[in-house]
């Protein structure tokens, strides 16, 4: 039984994690803190499910190819409507403050437009909705498939962003935009495809949590919150961080349901965030930023 | 500041045009309604109750408008968004009350949002047919505002219907006494468990499990493990359509196959049936739908060609109902004199989809179905006992893939 819910938890906090990893790119990089996140999540839920009950394509090529759609958009997004913001910030802490009040519009708009198209009501389909047994445990294969595929981005990007050129670019504009300049690194560049990397990731998250989740288009704003906690807690930046954190609130989540009671879990998830902002206030893997 | 000006000069002008117009010169009929169309609310008001609202005021409109004495006057609607917050939908109300001057009102979405809404409805004395509430204070509500009718029954109805059920079959010897419970810990699941926490004592049956969630819960495996370890043959879910549709899923893939299972919000709705296709079979929830009323059927049909989805098997035909109500009120009283169409709902006696109609306090009675079940593809009632009530199917057939 122990087994079975660290099974469910590990499963939950991946996707925790996967749903978190873009915005600690967004948010740690590019510095943009994207209200509109979660929207960005739901559209892709939306696109997975328009790609398999209306055009009866699989979810799994649907994660090949909103993706880069996403990377497209987000990209153009943050050229045409952040870029002036960043250009005109004499600080960090005042690009915070802007990109919070335009993305704060931007959910609007793309919630806006969900509305229009798919009105408010409740959508899910069944997908990959088989039991799979490990180790005499059993696990939705779709819930599966996310937390192996949160392994796989985190790992993956991880190796991408410590062993490759453009990774240490990109590290280096989180660690310090100014400094980053003065050793030839083109900040804005780097800063574009950190955000746009990050709208993939979140669209990514989207076409999966879709094959499991109901979801409506005013559901944003819960996975928004979610992967705040989340990226906060890991450290912001911090892709291992996040996928650690991620891990740590699904199990505590689901071990809190089972042997505690399911009406504290998130009392217990802020909980832990707390002791975490109070202990280690930059996050479990952060920097200290002084 | 100029700004300001010219909107009171506007205000005057439109109270001088009031007064200018003598009441008899009505041309049209306004009806307004707050709606949650984002938020939290709007899963439930755009499945059960925006199409309803959007389906009458077409088919009013098909016979050449409402009739009020001897004319058809053609209706214009004024809508608001709430957001799913109250304060938001009171003043959304009184807006449309006071500048918007709307002849009627149409009720906003849940339980919330009806009690929030309920004093400016009876401060103006507007009817308000609420459809899409379920209170225990319903009976006392009626009382304090004589203006408001809460035509889904309080929680108790349902879970002494639930009992009844239930303890029949135990009776029979097809189910044991445990029960397994979870609830939402939100409006309906607390008013709902509080309920049935007591009528299944009552009845001799023991909660092998009984246990709350939050709201936004993303995994139910670990509450359907331990429901599933409790030995219970008997799982009730108070949930909400997200969890509901995540309970059957996962129970579905933890092969938990209870003799009995009941769900929540969102059995009824038209997206259940098509995402889990034969594994609906069985599933127990609120409402319920009778296997040989034509016009309920005619209903469902009209609204599968005009939204592309069905009905709300639970409270979708009792909001038509209660616009039909509305409807010939207005009628007879051949007037909008809002105080004799209150009187006349309460009294009178009503031809909807719903069959004949009649008010006992400001609810229903026998009129609609507290419990159904999946057969057949069909959501048929199951209880109260009526006329055309189904039989329940125990156990639930096992799961298909």
């Amino acid at each position: 039984m122990l087994f079975e819910v660290t099974l469910s938890g590990v499963t939950l906090g991946g996707m925790y994690a996967l749903v978190a990893m873009g915005l600690t790119l967004q948010y740690g990089v590019a510095r943009i803190m994207n209200l509109s996140y979660g929207e960005l999540l739901v559209a892709a839920a939306f696109a997975a499910l328009w790609f398999y009950s209306g055009l009866a394509i699989n979810p799994l090529i649907g994660l090949i190819v909103v993706p880069p759609i996403a990377f497209a958009l987000s990209y153009a997004i943050y050229r045409i409507l952040l870029q002036p913001l960043v250009r005109r910030a004499k600080t960090r802490d005042a690009l915070e403050v802007d990109s919070i009040l335009a993305t704060f519009g931007l959910l609007f708009v793309i919630q806006g437009v969900m509305l229009a198209i798919f009105g408010g009501a409740y959508f899910s389909y069944t997908f990959l909705a088989v039991p799979l047994k490990i180790a005499g445990a059993t696990v939705a294969a779709n819930r599966l498939l996310a937390l192996l595929l949160a392994v796989v981005i985190g790992l993956g990007l991880y190796l991408g962003l410590t062993r490759t050129r453009i990774g240490t670019a990109v590290r280096a504009v989180a660690v310090d935009p100014v400094a980053a300049q003065l050793v030839a690194i083109d900040v804005r560049t780097a800063s574009a495809l950190a955000f746009a990397l990050g709208g993939a990731l979140v669209a990514a998250a989207g076409v999966l949590v879709s094959m499991f989740l109901t979801f409506n288009a005013n559901l944003g704003v819960v996975f928004t919150l979610k992967a705040l906690v989340v990226v906060i807690m890991g450290g912001v930046g911090n892709l291992l961080g996040a996928l650690i954190a991620g891990l740590i609130l699904g199990l505590v989540e689901n071990y809190v349901a089972v042997f505690v009671d399911p009406g504290l879990t998130l009392a217990a998830t802020y909980g832990i965030f707390l002791l975490v902002l109070l202990v280690r206030p930059q996050g479990i893997l952060g920097q200290s930023s002084r | 500041m100029i700004g300001l000006g010219l909107r009171l000069l506007s205000a005057t002008a439109v109270a001088a045009l009031a007064f200018a117009l003598p009441a008899s010169a009505q041309d049209k009929v306004k009806i307004g309604y707050a709606i949650s169309k984002t938020g939290p609310n709007a899963g439930g008001a755009s499945i059960t109750q925006i199409p309803n609202y959007e389906m009458w005021v077409k088919d009013v409109m098909a016979k050449g408008g409402l009739k009020v004495g001897d004319k058809r006057l053609p209706i214009e609607v004024v809508e608001y968004d709430d957001r799913s917050n109250s304060e938001e939908a009171v003043r959304a109300v009184e807006r449309l009350i006071t500048q918007d001057k709307v002849d009627l009102l149409f009720p906003p979405w849940g339980t919330g949002l009806n009690l929030a809404v309920g004093p400016v409805f009876n401060k103006y004395g507007y009817p308000q047919l609420a459809f899409s509430a379920v209170t225990d204070r319903a009976p006392d509500l009626a009382k304090r505002w004589p203006n408001s009718f809460w035509l889904l029954g309080t929680s108790k109805q349902y879970v002494d219907a639930l009992t009844d059920l239930l303890k029949k079959m135990r009776d029979e010897g097809k189910i044991g006494p445990n029960i397994a419970m979870i609830s939402i810990a939100d409006g309906f699941g607390i008013d709902l468990s509080q309920a049935a926490r007591k009528g299944f004592t009552d009845a001799g049956f023991k909660l092998a499990y009984d246990k709350s969630y939050p709201i936004g819960t993303q995994d139910l495996s670990p509450l359907i493990g331990e429901a599933q370890r409790s030995g219970a043959d008997t799982f009730v879910a108070f949930s909400y359509p997200p969890d509901t549709m995540a309970l059957t899923e996962q129970s579905k893939v933890a092969s938990y196959a209870p003799k009995v299972m009941f769900l929540g919000v969102g059995v009824g709705f038209p997206m259940y049936a098509q995402r889990f296709a034969a594994n609906v079979e069985g599933i127990m929830s609120l409402g319920g739908w009778s296997k040989d009323n034509a016009n309920t059927a005619a209903y469902a049909k009209k609204h599968e060609e005009m939204f592309k989805r069905g009905p709300d098997r639970w409270g979708s035909q009792i909001g038509y109902a209660s616009l039909q109500m509305l409807e010939q009120a207005i009628e007879r009283v051949g007037k909008l004199d809002r105080a004799a169409i209150i009187k006349e709902l309460q009294t009178g006696t009503f031809d909807t989809v719903l069959g004949k109609v009649k008010l006992v306090d400001n609810m229903m009675q026998d009129n609609f179905w507290l419990i159904g079940q999946w057969q057949d593809g069909f959501f048929v009632g199951v209880a109260p006992q009526r006329a055309g009530v189904g039989t329940p199917v125990v156990p639930k057939p096992a799961w298909k893939n």
